[in-house]
């Protein structure tokens, strides 16, 4: 927390002078025609992009001359809040005069320093930096257009972060080589995480494929498992008496799975053991704390403590939520 | 630039007469009021006055209680948590009703005693926006200690049937509490006539201060204090009263409801006005029907009209209104009252509500009416999905 946290509310005055400006006068609005691109010479390309868990959708004009690829006009159309339409405005301008090739290459922050009235001052505050982000998108999907291709083929690697650009490998290497062990320090390291925020964990302003907190779970899970690769696993498990059972279930709680979950301000307690008459043994868990309700508790956390039961205790573990 | 306040869901500016009303208590009358010399005993008439005042304001019986405290939020924790310790931890009372519409401090004090092992319903509107009494009894089991249901909605000025609900709470012998902060200076408000076991509510709503705020608990319902400490409030409440917050908002209600008629009226006539005037505006919608709303109140959804970007160009004008688009705000749901009308994602993200008071003339309707219509023409050109 900071004094201005405290205060909260801000939103409308972090915007740069740049975007204020773009939102009331956008300089490349409205729709290019068929007409136009053949009074110019060029080929017409419209893209369209909307994020609907968002609510936003953008289109994009190019008139491209097929000689020499270049963009020769850009316009755009949105129904978005300001930071949209000022980000989009900006995107279509920065395509003039470029190829598509060098075009296809502006990012979402490539259009939010170019908003800047001060190199050092972010153009939009934080949970704006999304915003930016379909503008980019769409001149990825008008090039594939453009190219006739599928825009699969332009995406880059697994993007965590739109916000900031990090990607899936990204954050794996820098928990790997730095051993970091909880988000905000994810997040000081790569930048993930911060800025909307949605890439955290489920639940925040966008749906996302990767989320921080399961990327962490799963990279430290096997940072352990190639550190204690000799770890010898009691093969009769299921046999043991339920105060053993429940004695090592918990040693591996505490060492292993609290510790993670308490840095999110939840915790887990352990409700009951069960050995099946196939040998399985069902370990039945209660959520505490901010674990209790949160979305991702039910698939990707429990998976987490699952794996972590497997490898620390017994492979025949199943993890049951009640 | 001449500014036009249309927020007044969110708070009201102070009326002159309850500043005048106010202005003694900080450098004359700055007594505590449980000092025993001359500077408390000055200053204790006032209080009673406030009483006077607040207890008549909604029709409260002397035997009741309504305890000063800092604000809604505060009497709905004291109300949610209280219900908690008295009944829900140690009883066979293990459930709460509320809706999906109430304040987020409803929702998360509800959210926090999930935690602790109570089980909540968050009832839905139906498809116009409304909560009813038959939902209400269908959600009500023997294990319901609490219903929580505000008066009247802060976003849509959708009035709840509190009273047809009060005497489902009745039948079932389940405590009430009402969130009436949207109802109290917008509509009567009387307790005599609607049973009702906790109401809060909150003098910025009414023209009056920020920072103070009421919780009625009829006679002989219990309640534990939320903030323990000296006797205030007969021990209900600790804390030194704000003397002049509660000689404020006691003078806030009597012109609240001297100006109930004048609501009725001329706020109501104006509001239809303005409503009128956008529902002559293509492909709009007004969320609920008009003759259930608070006579204030007005939110439009309208299509292809991003609701942030119409508040930005009415904010370039002057203007003040506020929007409910999840593009505003760093959760990802929309309004639960568009999608519980079943407007589609794109309508989720448009709405706007404009929020009147007795403030309000008739030329800044007129203002607002012509740059409403020339913002949704702008936005409407430039907009994909119009």
């Amino acid at each position: 927390m900071a004094k201005s946290d405290l205060i909260g509310g801000e939103l409308w005055e972090q915007y740069s002078k740049k975007v204020a400006d773009r939102m009331n006068n956008p300089r490349n609005f409205g729709e290019l025609t068929e007409a136009e691109a053949k009074e110019l010479g060029g080929k017409l390309v419209i893209a369209n992009e909307g994020a609907e868990s968002c609510g936003d959708t953008v289109r994009l004009f190019w008139i491209v001359d097929t000689e020499n690829h270049v963009i020769k006009k850009a316009s755009f159309k949105s129904f978005g809040c300001g930071t949209a339409i000022a980000a989009t405005d900006m995107m279509a301008e920065m395509c003039i005069g470029k190829t598509v090739d060098e075009a296809a290459k502006i990012n979402n922050l490539d259009v939010e320093h170019a908003l800047r009235d001060d190199a050092d001052v972010a153009a939009v505050p934080p949970q704006k930096m999304h915003c930016s982000v379909m503008a980019y998108e769409v001149i990825k999907r008008a090039t594939s257009i453009y190219r006739n291709v599928d825009i699969s083929t332009l995406e880059e690697a697994d993007i965590v972060c739109e916000c900031a650009r990090v990607t899936l490998q990204t954050v794996e290497d820098a928990i790997r080589i730095n051993d970091l062990k909880s988000v905000e320090e994810i997040t000081d390291y790569t930048k993930a995480g911060a800025f909307c925020k949605s890439c955290i964990h489920p639940g925040g302003h966008e749906k996302r494929e990767h989320y921080l907190v399961d990327i962490l779970a799963r990279v430290r899970t096997e940072i352990e498992r190639e550190r204690n690769p000799e770890k010898a696993l009691p093969d009769d498990f299921g046999k043991l008496s339920v105060v053993k059972q429940i004695k090592a279930i918990e040693a591996a709680l505490d060492a292993h799975v609290r510790p993670a979950l308490a840095r999110d301000g939840g915790g887990i307690e352990l409700e009951d053991v069960q050995t099946a008459d196939d040998g399985t043994v069902q370990v039945s868990l209660a959520y505490q704390g901010a674990c209790k309700g949160c979305a991702g508790s039910g698939a990707g956390t429990l998976t987490f403590v699952e794996h972590t039961l497997q490898k620390e205790v017994s492979d025949k573990i199943r993890g049951l939520v009640v | 630039m001449e500014r036009i306040y249309l927020d007044n869901n969110a708070t009201t500016i102070v009326d002159p007469a309850v500043r005048d009303a106010l202005d003694p208590f900080y450098c004359h009358m700055y007594g505590n009021p449980n000092s025993l010399h001359s500077y408390g005993i000055e200053v204790r008439p006032y209080l009673h006055q406030a009483m006077e005042q607040l207890y008549a304001g909604i029709g409260a019986r002397d035997e009741d209680d309504i305890i000063i405290n800092s604000c809604a939020t505060e009497g709905n924790n004291t109300v949610i948590l209280g219900i908690y310790f008295n009944l829900l931890k140690d009883t066979r009372k293990k459930h709460i009703v509320t809706t999906q519409l109430e304040h987020p401090c409803i929702r998360e004090s509800c959210r926090f005693l999930e935690q602790h092992g109570v089980k909540v319903t968050y009832l839905a509107p139906d498809r116009d926006g409304m909560i009813t009494a038959q939902m209400v009894k269908e959600a009500i089991t023997d294990q319901t200690a609490l219903v929580s249901v505000m008066w009247a909605n802060n976003e849509t000025g959708l009035i709840l049937p509190i009273k047809k609900i009060s005497e489902v709470c009745r039948d079932k012998g389940v405590y009430l509490h009402t969130d009436a902060v949207q109802a109290i200076g917008k509509l009567k408000v009387d307790l005599s006539d609607v049973h009702v076991d906790y109401m809060t509510f909150s003098a910025h709503k009414f023209h009056g201060p920020k920072g103070i705020g009421g919780l009625y608990i009829r006679n002989g319902v219990s309640l534990p204090p939320l903030l323990h400490g000296g006797e205030q409030m007969g021990g209900r409440r600790a804390g030194t009263v704000d003397v002049p917050g509660m000689v404020a908002m006691g003078k806030a209600m009597e012109l609240a409801n001297a100006h109930l008629a004048y609501q009725n009226t001329e706020v109501r006539r104006l509001r239809n006005k303005l409503e009128d005037a956008l529902m002559k505006i293509d492909d709009v919608l007004v969320v609920g029907k008009r003759e259930l709303r608070t006579p204030n109140t007005v939110y439009v959804s309208i299509r292809g009209v991003e609701g942030e970007a119409l508040i930005w160009d009415l904010n370039q004008n002057g203007i003040a209104a506020s929007t409910g688009s999840a593009c505003a705000s760093e959760s990802l749901e929309a309004s639960p009252i568009l999608t519980a009308i079943g407007a589609d994602k794109e309508l989720a993200h448009t709405g706007v509500r404009l929020s009147l008071s007795r403030f309000t003339t008739e030329q800044e309707i007129d203002f607002t009416i012509y740059v409403i219509s020339k913002a949704v023409s702008r936005l409407r050109k430039l907009s994909t999905s119009y």
